[in-house]
């Protein structure tokens, strides 16, 4: 029998774990510094099914979702056509949120492991993630731009469908490995662990992992966007020092 | 080695943008341009965003022409006054850029603008130097060619708001100098570029400033207008990485200090010959990405990023 998702909410509330399992996780980094050099991430999520009971008899089997969401805003999404014999963008359909990344790595396939209610409850599936309110007034054929905005960043590696990638041992112990490309961008990085069991969400952990710009990376970038008539200056100074210098350093060089 | 650039978000491989840099710098200083119009182009290439290619184009366009100018200065061969008279007209074409370049950011069509200015200009600059470099072949094969007349008077020297240039030995209307001025500066700003390809011939066949001035002034002036041009686009829209232009700068001056070298060793028509075809190549490159039809129709823009 299926629960339905408002009775678990229901049960939540009181503060009752439907089952009386919950899930404990942690990361192997909460911190992913962009450096100079920074060539992607790998993030190991572990965990463990905590129980009161014994794993009930004769249920649905425990899976465990895993999703990673960078920072969500505002995009546009264009589409060329032909005009005058050169392609050019012609119509746009603005997404109100996507995020900048996102990872959703299963222990089955995700239609297995979860229903339609809860996966629009909890935002779970990639198509989910993102929020494109309105756009179907501009454009008659809107949903093909939002299909377009997940086909890029999953040729990117920036949305990420990884299902059987998280491995469930005896019912308790899960690990997942989520890859950060090395074109994500700053911010805060949250992520869900999911519980379910026939579909149902029966337990859910948020933690978070925090990437930021360090070091010269973060400088420059701060300065950049805060101070840009001085970050523009320092950009023509650095220029005009190693054309000097360069200049000077080849006649002595010559001499 | 990959390196993460601050502004453009995206890590590339470090040796590709001093290497780009290098063969650019090469280029340079085999043929005395500024590179900046192949520098561009390239970056758009390797996946730079175009508003981070053009702004950060135009800061490395600072470095070299400061590297160049300082033997022009040595050598007396600036003229201070109509560089100056240049530079003015230069800010305004360079502001006027920007607006336009922000204008076309807000309608969504910057990468289109870009690419558009590119193939009518480096194709058209490119058909001009082909022919011009095929024509000196002839002339150098046949010695009894009619010398050049070495002063001409032109319509520009019959305009008001006339000046004296000591160095170039002119007097003319300062009007046609500030509208190269402002041409030029324009094109700094849309296409990260110094100009120096259109200002050049422009010296030369307009202005009828005599040749040996001409390409440090012309330096001189681009110095400044593309400092401005990248304050203007640092404060504007936020697209100068400079840890890109570092690298380039980098890769840049060495590589202009062996093309100068190689230049000396090589023919010069011949050369120029090269250097045309290089650039109606970059041209016809960008042609077809427009013309042919697209692998993929959709482009994401993040809002409130160049």
């Amino acid at each position: 029998m299926r629960i339905p998702g408002f009775l678990i909410a229901f049960i939540m509330l009181l503060g009752l774990p439907a089952r009386g399992e919950e899930v404990v996780a942690a990361l192997s980094q909460t911190n992913v510094a962009l450096t100079a050099t920074f060539e992607g991430s790998e993030i190991l999520v572990y965990g463990a099914v905590r129980r009161e009971a014994p794993i009930p008899e004769g249920d649905p089997p425990l899976e465990v979702i895993v999703t990673v969401q960078g920072p969500a805003g505002p995009l546009t999404v264009w589409r060329k056509a032909r005009r005058a014999g050169i392609w050019v963008n012609v119509e746009a359909v603005s997404v109100s949120s996507a995020p900048s990344y996102y990872a959703v790595a299963t222990s089955g396939l995700l239609g297995d492991v979860l229903t339609a209610t809860e996966d629009l409850r909890h935002r779970v599936s990639i198509p989910r993630a993102i929020r494109a309110f309105g756009a179907a007034d501009t454009v008659p054929d809107a949903e093909a731009f939002t299909d377009a905005l997940l086909r890029i960043r999953e040729e990117d590696g920036l949305y990420q469908l990884l299902e059987g990638e998280v491995e469930l041992d005896r019912d308790t112990l899960f690990t997942a490995r989520i890859s950060l490309p090395a074109n994500i961008t700053e911010g805060v990085y949250s992520t869900r662990i999911f519980l379910t069991r026939g579909g149902a969400v029966i337990d859910r952990f948020d933690t978070a992992i925090d990437v930021s710009k360090v070091g010269i990376e973060r400088w420059l970038f701060v300065t950049a966007h805060e101070q840009p008539v001085f970050y523009g200056l320092l950009a023509v100074l650095i220029a005009m020092f190693s054309g000097w210098a360069a200049s000077a350093g080849f006649r002595y060089l010559r001499s | 080695m990959q390196i993460y650039l601050p502004i453009a978000e995206i890590s590339i491989n470090a040796f590709l943008l001093l290497g780009i840099g290098g063969v650019v710098g090469m280029l340079s200083g085999m043929f005395g341009v500024g590179g900046g119009f192949l520098i561009t182009p390239l970056l758009f290439f390797i996946g730079i965003p175009p508003a981070v290619a053009v702004a950060t184009g135009v800061n490395q366009v600072v470095a070299s022409s400061v590297s160049g100018v300082l033997a022009h200065l040595r050598r007396k061969t600036v003229d201070l006054r109509m560089g100056t008279v240049l530079l003015v007209g230069g800010i305004f074409g360079s502001a006027l850029g920007i607006w336009v370049f922000s204008q076309m950011r807000s309608l969504g069509q910057i990468d289109l603008f870009v690419q558009l200015s590119y193939v009518v200009f480096l194709g058209a600059i490119g058909f001009l130097m082909l022919q011009e470099a095929l024509r000196a072949l002839l002339r150098t094969r046949r010695a009894d060619a009619p010398p050049r007349r070495l002063h001409q008077h032109l319509w520009v020297h019959k305009l008001p708001l006339k000046m004296k240039f000591r160095t170039s030995g002119l007097y003319i209307s300062v009007i046609p100098p500030v509208l190269v001025g402002i041409s030029v500066g324009f094109l700094a700003a849309i296409m990260g570029v110094g100009g120096g390809f259109i200002m050049v011939p422009a010296m030369i066949y307009l202005l009828g400033m005599p040749t040996k001035v001409v390409v440090g002034t012309s330096l001189f002036q681009i110095i400044f207008v593309a400092a401005f041009t990248t304050v203007m686009h640092a404060s504007n829209t936020y697209s100068v990485d400079i840890l890109l232009a570092l690298f380039l700068i980098i890769g840049g001056v060495i590589g202009a200090q062996i093309g100068t070298t190689l230049g000396l060793r090589l023919k010069a028509e011949q050369l120029r010959i090269l250097l045309a075809l290089l650039v109606l190549l970059v041209s016809g490159k960008i042609a077809l990405d427009l013309l042919l039809t697209p692998a993929e129709l959709y482009s994401i823009s993040i809002d409130g990023r160049w």
